[in-house]
């Protein structure tokens, strides 16, 4: 009875269960290491939540942390939809943002409306071309993706370390590049947070992306190869064509969190600049269950925990690591999800 | 002579199907028995409950009279079962002997003595005539010696009864004959042989009894030497009421698609298709018949593009295309229902209506400027097709995996049907659909030709050759044995042509039109 | 010419290679372990790392490092458990599961660290294991330059390769894993336990990683950096796929990984960026992976979840 009743139950309430079971369960096991600090979990919890959500400037601030997750994430669950699993979101955002950096710093005297689009696009083209290799290496040879994207991460990784101490090592010690110009900046929304005009193009993105997926014979043909490419085939779809596609497009996504990260928060490319960013748009994709809307709500969750990770470090005795730790817990449980299923089973029976 | 095995009323059940119906078989010490039925009769699903890879819904097994409890294939193992699989239990990159002696390695301190491993091999093989040779790579040896390997793996568990499950489904002549002196050295060794297929030509020449399963039943039980081909054909496909469909005669019209010299071969180099022409009028069902994996899908695919053919051509209003990938094929008016509808015919994650423009989404009106879906023409079409189609419940954004097997059908007919194609290919339509659907689609069949379509046919179940074709071809071990017109044959006569009966000795008072005319 | 070879090719070049090798040797021979048995193992990275970490604690507390390497041993094979009980029981997507592990490790290290030391960065030093030398060996020129005097862990890495290379082609467990990993339906059809072999490779290689770690930490510094593994699990996957899924391949290419390391900074040097040299070990694994130089096949069941019937 209990069953039936709960597949009855609509289909959007029975889809949120696991995510937010994974997140309550992960928050539990992370009270755990917060008590081997010897502070009180509930404290802390509570320092971490009013410090991401309390006023309208931590919201901004906690939206400037999840604007470049919100393009990772969706960089992530785009190609997902396509059977494909791009974990090479990192290397993209990176070359993404060396390409953005170097069209900000190099052309001077252009009108922002043609140097910011420039520079986004660079950006763009360069994440999409970065994710076409190991997409046309599985379209064309069959080599999973998988170990590819890793290793163009590296690759990316040295790339950008070669170039920003390099060619374009600016002029201070640091291994940065220069300013960019004024006219490549992505306009602070909220001085003193550093929200910034970023936020608005995640929003198109999403926008964009679920329109592409379910409102264009695009999508169609994309979603089509990720869940049955032998009927795709059937129906004429070109099942290499769509894979290199949507590689592109997921490359071409998770380097707009590099463009946003320079353009916007730090006005050059820094070396390793990253957060992992890119590895955890995995865990926002995973969350969000590959929906757009899905991602923004997972990567405004995550973008919180890591604002309210600082206020919580300063005051409290809690490591602002905690909440990398949250979130690989939240990973693993909606990963196995099965787990999580059983757990709430078991709940729901007690 | 005393009962090795007796399995006593064995029932599994699977989701939607009863696989086996209270089955009771025994089995006699020493002796080779012949387990028979069409595909889908439970044979395979016995073996499996008896090697402890299903467990029965109900029933018992006893071996020597005792009865045990075979809960995984360890059990069966060490109680002396051995099995050969349809689709072999081996690991490629592994050598012969490392296959064999898997999971009982001859080994001190865990440290496997190769050296005897592979003169244990070496020995069993040359003790029952299985030549192979133990250092080689299993993915560097042919399917019939990889057979042979399988048998070994039994022998070397010392396995007194062997299951050998359609083992000549994957052998050429020679290697059937090859197995067959196996088979009867194990015998004279005191091996207990139970041994499946659905070749009845197999069973006179080699078993000492035959037992026959239909729909999951036990039909009986005979001495293969007091039994003959025509009564076993019978058993096996039983007198069932026909589903007789209401049809004209055929008119047929002028020649649609003409099928020349087809050869196909698959990827290990088997020769699946071999010289197989066919002509499809406009206006007629051509049926073929024949029991499954004798080269019917792989004509079928390279017909409709999905597979390559070796040689030969095929050619659609005198045009050939049998060089063009599926698409184009299907612009040029050929309609396809794909053997299995999982895999080929939906996406099962879409809705009705998207999977009702698979293949179309690309052509106006479903798709605009800038790629946008046409979300209304999307849905006026589906609408349309599930009323047109009757599919149940008529809600064009339910997904499709929701539906019923029959309803599933019925969007794949509706949308390929819906273009009026003028050449229709079926490949088993009605594959575990329920009544109501079968019928359903058998009128679509129907009506399609009536409106001038060329309809190929293929199909495992006789009643629905009979009652659908105008024509009957018959597919044997990648030949087209006959072409006969359907109302100058009947079940029998197919059924004998079917598991390799001679056409010019064909049983019956018909005149054979043989495929070489 | 021959200034340049004897500029790259040198005792203290290739000397310095074997050091870099060892972490990578240790934990390609775990990844061999865990996807041979057919599970995709990219937490390699963070099972590494928490070796390196509680290796360095151990050592700490207990002031041995010998001891310290056990902790390392035990605490990445529990890392492999949680990637086994994760992958193989709840069927998570093993990529998943190795990411949220390396994402763990970062966190965990960083925050165990901070609060047990109250440091950041790095740890205060703590006892490690030092170098030895073999007699007679390190008395023969340029060879004894190079592997006569070494730390013990260096040596037990060549050990290992050996052992990993004769359990898994001359012992009944060996065979039972790789067909597990090729073939997990004809494995359970001949009586094999599917998951128990499973369960056992991941573990050992979770255990692998985190001794790889452990050299970094108390072998070859006597510390612990936050994310001072800086990747080389990666690698060590990449010498694995690159080693056609070996232990002697992946030895080889640890070793060639590794004098990519070494050489790095003569590379500087002569004018060649050092970053391009760092970039060879990942471009060569695609090109390997890609069929260019002798395709790498990886195990044919890897990455699905084995479902009885």
């Amino acid at each position: 009875m209990l069953r039936l009743k709960l597949q009855q139950s609509s289909l959007i309430s029975r889809d949120l269960l696991v995510p937010i079971v994974s997140v309550l369960l992960a928050l539990l096991v992370g009270a755990i290491f917060i008590l081997i600090v010897g502070e009180n979990p509930l404290h802390a919890y509570k320092v971490l939540f009013l410090e991401s959500f309390g006023s309208i400037r931590s919201i901004a601030t906690t939206l400037q942390r999840a604007t470049p997750l919100i393009f990772t994430g969706l960089a992530v669950a785009f190609a997902f939809r396509c059977g494909l699993f791009n974990i090479g979101a990192e290397g993209q955002l990176y070359v993404g943002a060396m390409a953005a950096a170097i069209v900000g710093i190099t052309f001077t005297g252009l009108p922002k409306i043609i140097h910011l689009p420039m520079a986004i696009i660079a950006g763009m083209v360069a994440g999409g071309l970065w994710a076409a290799v190991p997409g046309l290496l599985k379209a064309k040879l069959g080599v999973h993706e998988v170990i590819n994207t890793i290793m163009m991460n590296f690759i990316a990784f040295y790339l950008t370390d070669f170039l920003v101490t390099g060619p374009f090592h600016g002029g201070r010690w640091a291994p940065e590049t220069d300013r960019i110009m004024p006219t490549a900046v992505l306009e602070r929304l909220f001085v003193p947070t550093r929200l910034n005009t970023g936020i608005i193009l995640a929003v198109v993105a999403i926008i964009l992306v679920y329109i592409i997926l379910w409102k264009t014979r695009t999508g169609y043909e994309i979603r089509a190869v990720g869940f049955n490419p032998t009927a795709a085939e059937y129906g004429g779809i070109s099942v290499s064509k769509n894979i290199v596609l949507a590689m592109v497009l997921s490359g071409a996504l998770a380097s707009l969190a590099g463009v946003e990260q320079i353009l916007g928060v730090h006005g050059r490319f820094i070396q390793r600049f990253s957060p992992d960013l890119g590895f955890m748009g995995i865990a926002v994709a995973l969350l969000g269950k590959n929906h757009p809307v899905g991602v923004f709500f997972a990567a405004v969750l995550f973008g919180a925990l890591r604002t309210g990770a600082a206020a919580m470090d300063r005051l409290t005795d809690v490591p602002r690591e905690l909440v990398v730790i949250i979130q690989a817990l939240i990973i693993m449980f909606v990963a196995a999800d099965e787990l999580t299923r059983r757990l709430i089973a078991r709940r729901r029976k007690a | 002579m005393d009962n090795i095995l007796e399995m006593k009323n064995i029932t599994k059940n699977f989701p939607g199907v009863v696989a086996n119906d209270d089955i009771s078989l025994d089995i006699r010490k020493g002796e080779i028995h012949a387990l028979v039925g069409e595909n889908g009769s439970g044979k395979s699903t016995l073996m499996n409950i008896l090697y402890g890879l299903y467990d029965a819904d109900s029933g018992e097994v006893f071996l020597n009279k005792k009865k045990v409890d075979i809960t995984d294939p360890r059990t069966a193992i060490n109680l002396g079962l051995g099995m050969v699989f349809q689709h072999f239990m081996l690991v490629d990159t592994l050598t012969v002997a490392e296959n064999v002696i898997l999971g009982s390695e001859p080994a001190r301190m865990h440290f496997i003595n190769y050296k005897k491993a592979v003169d244990d091999v070496a020995r069993l093989a040359k003790e029952y005539g299985l030549r192979v040779e133990p250092r080689s790579k299993v993915a560097d040896i042919s399917v019939g010696q990889q057979q042979r390997v399988e048998i070994l793996k039994a022998l070397y568990r010392q396995a007194e009864v062997l299951i050998l499950d359609e083992p000549t489904a994957v052998l050429t002549p020679q290697e059937t004959e090859e197995l067959f002196q196996v088979m009867n050295n194990l015998k004279k060794q005191g091996t207990t042989i139970i041994f499946i297929t659905h070749k009845i030509k197999e069973v006179l020449a080699i078993s000492d009894r035959v037992s026959v399963l239909r729909r999951g039943k036990l039909v009986g039980t005979k001495n293969t030497k007091e039994t003959n081909h025509p009564e076993l054909a019978e058993m096996m496909v039983g007198r069932e009421v026909l589903l007789r469909v209401e049809k004209t005669p055929a008119q047929p019209g002028k020649t649609v698609a003409s099928i020349i010299n087809i050869n196909v071969r698959d990827r290990v180099g088997t020769h699946k298709v071999k010289d197989v022409s066919l002509d499809i009028m406009s206006g007629e069902v051509l049926g073929i018949a024949g029991v499954e994996g004798n080269g019917q899908q792989e004509l079928i695919e390279a017909i409709t593009g999905l597979n390559r053919a070796e040689s030969g051509e095929v050619l659609l209003h005198g045009k050939p295309i049998h060089k063009l990938p599926p698409m184009p094929i299907k612009k040029r008016g050929v309609g396809y229902i794909p053997e299995d509808r999982h895999k080929r015919g939906l996406i099962l994650e879409y809705s009705v209506a998207d999977n009702m423009i698979l293949g179309l989404h690309s052509q106006a009106p479903f798709v605009e400027k800038f790629l946008f879906r046409n979300e209304k023409a999307i849905q006026e079409n589906a609408q349309k097709l599930v009323e047109e189609y009757d599919v149940r419940p008529p809600n064009i954004k339910q997904l499709v995996q929701t539906l019923s097997g029959g309803n599933q059908q019925k969007v794949i007919v509706a949308r390929e049907f819906s273009r009026n194609p003028e050449f229709l290919v079926c490949s088993q339509p009605t594959r575990g659909l329920d009544i109501g659907a079968i019928e359903f689609i058998h009128k679509e069949i129907i009506r399609q030709r009536d409106n001038g379509a060329a309809v190929i046919l293929v199909s495992a179940e006789l009643d629905e050759i009979l009652s659908l074709s105008d024509r009957v071809a018959v597919m044997y071990n990648g030949e087209v044995s006959a072409v006969l017109p359907v109302e100058k044959t009947d079940e029998r006569q197919l059924g004998y042509l079917m598991l390799g009966g001679d056409a010019q000795k064909a049983e019956g008072d018909v005149e054979i039109e043989t495929a070489a005319e | 010419m021959w200034e340049y070879i004897t500029f790259f090719f040198n005792a203290t070049i290739l000397a310095a290679a074997l050091r870099m090798a060892t972490p990578l040797i240790f934990t390609s021979m775990g990844g061999i372990f865990s996807e041979r048995s057919g599970v995709i193992n990219i937490g390699l990275e963070g099972m590494m790392l928490t070796g390196a970490f509680m290796g360095m604690m151990v050592s700490h507390y207990t002031g041995s490092p010998w001891v310290g390497l056990l902790g390392a041993l035990v605490s990445g094979a529990i890392m492999g458990l949680i990637h086994a009980v994760a992958s193989i029981q709840y069927k998570a997507n093993q990529v998943v599961s190795g990411t949220a592990i390396n994402i763990f490790a970062v966190g965990f290290t960083v925050f165990m660290l901070r609060t047990i030391f109250n440091v950041a960065g790095t740890s205060p030093p703590v006892p490690s294991i030092g170098n030895v030398s073999i007699p007679i060996i390190v008395d023969i020129p340029v060879i004894g330059q190079i592997i006569g005097r070494q730390n013990p862990m260096v040596y037990m890495a060549l050990i290992l390769v050996v052992v990993v290379h004769i359990f898994l082609f001359r012992t009944d467990w060996g065979l039972r894993l790789r067909s597990v990993g090729e073939h997990p339906k004809a494995a359970d059809t001949v009586g094999i336990n599917v998951f128990l072999t499973r369960y056992m490779a991941v573990i050992m290689s979770g255990a692998l990683a985190g001794l790889g770690g452990a050299y970094l930490s108390i072998a070859h510094l006597s510390r612990f950096g936050d994310g001072m593994t800086a990747g080389r699990g990666f690698i060590a996957l990449a010498a694995m796929i690159f080693g056609k899924w070996t232990p002697f391949g992946a030895l080889g290419a640890s070793l060639l990984f590794g004098f990519a390391d070494a050489v790095q900074m003569s590379m500087q040097e002569l004018g060649i960026p050092r970053h391009f040299v760092q970039m060879t070990p990942y471009i060569l694994t695609m090109v390997a992976l890609a069929g260019f130089i002798g395709r790498a096949t990886p195990p044919k069941a890897i990455g699905k979840p084995y479902e009885k019937e």
